[in-house]
């Protein structure tokens, strides 16, 4: 099947005082129709930079230094999301790709109320009128569950609560179906309970409105919980990636098992300490030759120093690592 | 809000009872007998005194002041000594020029300023910003008297498309009257553009970073709806702010303009009134300026809450 969303050697830099740094390095991925792909790694890993890029929102110190962004659009076409002119990939952003942030406090305008802002989308792509608008977002507010959406869509983002504001922000990006949604991050900020709240919410509109998730998070029970396939990010390149199941069984990459070794588990025996990784991310002006990971690898050796590209490892699962972990029993 | 819109009426009052007396004592601190300048060098001590006495000039001080208080509360600020009209109707005569070189003095400076400090918001460190901030540095260097004079000389009197000074005469009609007010406008409205220039640029500068800014570019909207429906009004409250200031300072402050423009207005008057030891006018235009002053910065408190609904009082 033809993927929805198709990254090919994505290479971004930032300009800065120093000259150029790259923090995208050669990344590549695909987001199946319907299905949810889940981009983890520490913060600077490039996860956000990744998504930004797809929505054409970077920061304008940032440069495109190489690669593809294909997108299949609604009309059936298949769109280079990088050659094409400012103005369709506009029309593109917000009706077949959206995106919600890590921040609901601060990801709402404050000075409009919420139907506002949402409907403001339906004026944009539909152009609806304002009756019709008041209509939909009502609607759209019903299918997040927020309570007393007639009257709910008159207030301003300061009167609701940060699990509120995160489901408006589902509603805005949700009300046009985009094909796409770009979640970075968006449990991040609020507390547990709402955390598997919002959770719930996303799947099942993703079971009734069939988008596919490109979802941004550190936390790998959010991934274990949401995702379908993922990839794993350090220091701006995939170091592994795979379907859920087979990657969190078996992880091929030392960094990934790190990952895991180093989240609390309501498994784990009394007295089990949490394994940290040593040492701490490289800045990316200054990546070591081979892999970027090897300064902090236990098992790094005089061969880690040569470059390392994805390859097969397991079932369904890819590792950039010169000596993947094989058959491990990996929780630790 | 009606609670804070009295209690702030209450401050007004209380601001307004300080400028009273400041003005009464400042005035009578100034040396110079009123008497003697009203009267002449020929005048003889026997007239001075006894114009002094018809003034009330001789009485003790604070019998002055509370019947100056007294005055002041009923709307009544004394007797011009030199026009010998009521210092009421004399602030009268003189606010038509003053009010309205004010209001297109700001209007002026909102349409140079505003455009200008967005753009150089929006193009943060390009080429137009970096003159634009140049610009408005030099603007506001230049002093007006200057501008007023090169204004005159080359628009007036080279290429004649306003008139180079006055009021127009004494039958001219609204018009004409506000024809003559465009260059000293236009020349204040320059001085003034560089404050609000540089305030609309820093207040757009912190808004363009916020987080909603990117959530409205990810709803696929065009770069002018971002700046002007989603950037502008959160970056307003600052800009409000020193527009309202510069109104203010504009009622208050264009006596320098008026004199190089010969525009009979309050700041022309107060000039004139203070070398002619016209205690009265000097009080009453004070109390009328401080007055506005104080009602101009609570409309825009005001404002505030109209912008920004989080805003309480």
């Amino acid at each position: 099947m033809t993927p929805l969303l198709g990254v090919e050697n994505l290479r971004v830099g930032f300009k800065g005082h120093g000259g150029t740094v790259t923090a995208l390095r050669d990344v590549s991925f695909q987001v199946a129709p319907g299905k949810t792909l889940a981009l983890v790694g520490e913060s600077g890993s490039g996860k956000s930079v990744s998504s930004l890029a797809i929505m054409g929102l970077l920061a304008s110190n940032a440069r495109i230094l190489g690669g593809r962004i294909r997108f299949a659009a609604r009309d059936g076409r298949l769109i280079d999301l990088l050659g094409v002119d400012a103005r369709l990939r506009r029309s593109l952003r917000g009706a077949e790709m959206a995106m919600i942030f890590q921040e609901p406090m601060s990801s709402l305008n404050p000075l409009f109320t919420v139907g506002d802002q949402i409907g403001e989308m339906l004026l944009l792509h539909e152009g609806l009128d304002a009756a019709a608008r008041r209509r939909r977002v009502i609607e759209m507010l019903e299918l997040v569950e927020i309570p007393a959406a007639a009257t709910r869509l008159d207030q301003y983002p300061h009167e609701m609560s940060g699990g509120m504001r995160q489901r408006v922000m589902i509603a805005l990006a949700l009300i046009c179906r985009p094909r796409l949604l770009i979640a970075d991050e968006p449990t991040t900020a609020l507390d547990v309970t709402v955390q598997a709240q919002i959770l719930d919410l996303m799947r099942r509109l993703q079971a009734e409105m069939g988008m596919s998730i490109l979802f941004i998070t550190h936390d790998l029970g959010v991934v274990a919980e949401i995702a379908d396939s993922v990839a794993v990010m350090y220091a701006g390149a995939i170091v592994e990636a795979g379907d859920v199941g087979p990657l969190f069984d078996a992880p091929g990459h030392h960094y990934t098992r790190g990952l895991m070794a180093s989240i609390p588990r309501p498994d784990r025996a009394p007295g089990d300490m949490l394994v940290p990784i040593p040492g701490v991310v490289p800045p990316l002006s200054a990546l070591p030759p081979g892999c970027a990971f090897a300064p902090r690898c236990g098992r790094a050796d005089a061969a880690c120093e040569a470059p390392v590209a994805l390859r097969a490892a397991g079932p369904g699962t890819q590792v950039a690592c010169h000596h993947p972990l094989v058959a491990e029993v990996a929780h630790g | 809000m009606w609670r804070y819109v009295l209690k702030r009426l209450v401050g007004l009052v209380v601001v307004v009872f300080f400028v009273l007396t400041i003005a009464f004592v400042i005035v009578r601190l100034a040396p110079g007998d009123p008497a003697a300048l009203l009267l002449g060098p020929d005048a003889t001590a026997a007239d001075a005194a006894s114009l002094r006495e018809r003034l009330g000039l001789e009485r003790p001080i604070f019998l002055q002041y509370l019947a100056f208080l007294g005055g002041a509360v009923t709307g009544d600020l004394g007797q011009s000594i030199f026009f010998n009209q009521p210092v009421t109707q004399v602030l009268a005569q003189r606010a038509e020029p003053t009010v309205f070189l004010a209001l297109f003095s700001l209007l002026f400076a909102v349409m140079i300023a505003a455009p200008i400090g967005i753009y150089a918001a929006y193009r943060r460190g390009s080429f137009l910003d970096q003159g634009a901030v140049s610009l408005a540095m030099l603007a506001a260097s230049v002093p007006s008297f200057w501008t007023g004079l090169l204004f005159q000389r080359y628009l007036a009197t080279d290429l004649g498309w306003f008139p180079s000074s006055g009021y127009g005469g004494p039958d001219a009609g609204f018009l004409e009257r506000m024809r003559h007010l465009m260059l000293p406008s236009l020349v204040l409205g320059i001085v003034n553009s560089a404050l609000i220039l540089r305030f609309t640029r820093a207040s757009m500068l912190d808004v363009l970073g916020e987080d909603y800014i990117r959530t409205a570019r990810s709803k696929g909207m065009g770069e002018a709806r971002v700046i002007l429906r989603h950037a502008l009004k959160n970056a307003a409250i600052p800009i409000v702010t020193v527009v309202g200031l510069t109104f203010a300072l504009l009622v208050s402050g264009a006596v320098v303009t008026e004199r190089v423009f010969n525009l009979p207005g309050m700041g022309n008057l107060v000039v004139n009134s203070v070398l002619r030891r016209d205690y009265p006018v000097i009080q009453g235009t004070l109390i009328v300026v401080a007055t506005l002053y104080v009602a101009i910065n609570l409309a825009v408190d005001l404002l505030y809450a109209v912008i920004d609904r989080r805003v309480k009082y």
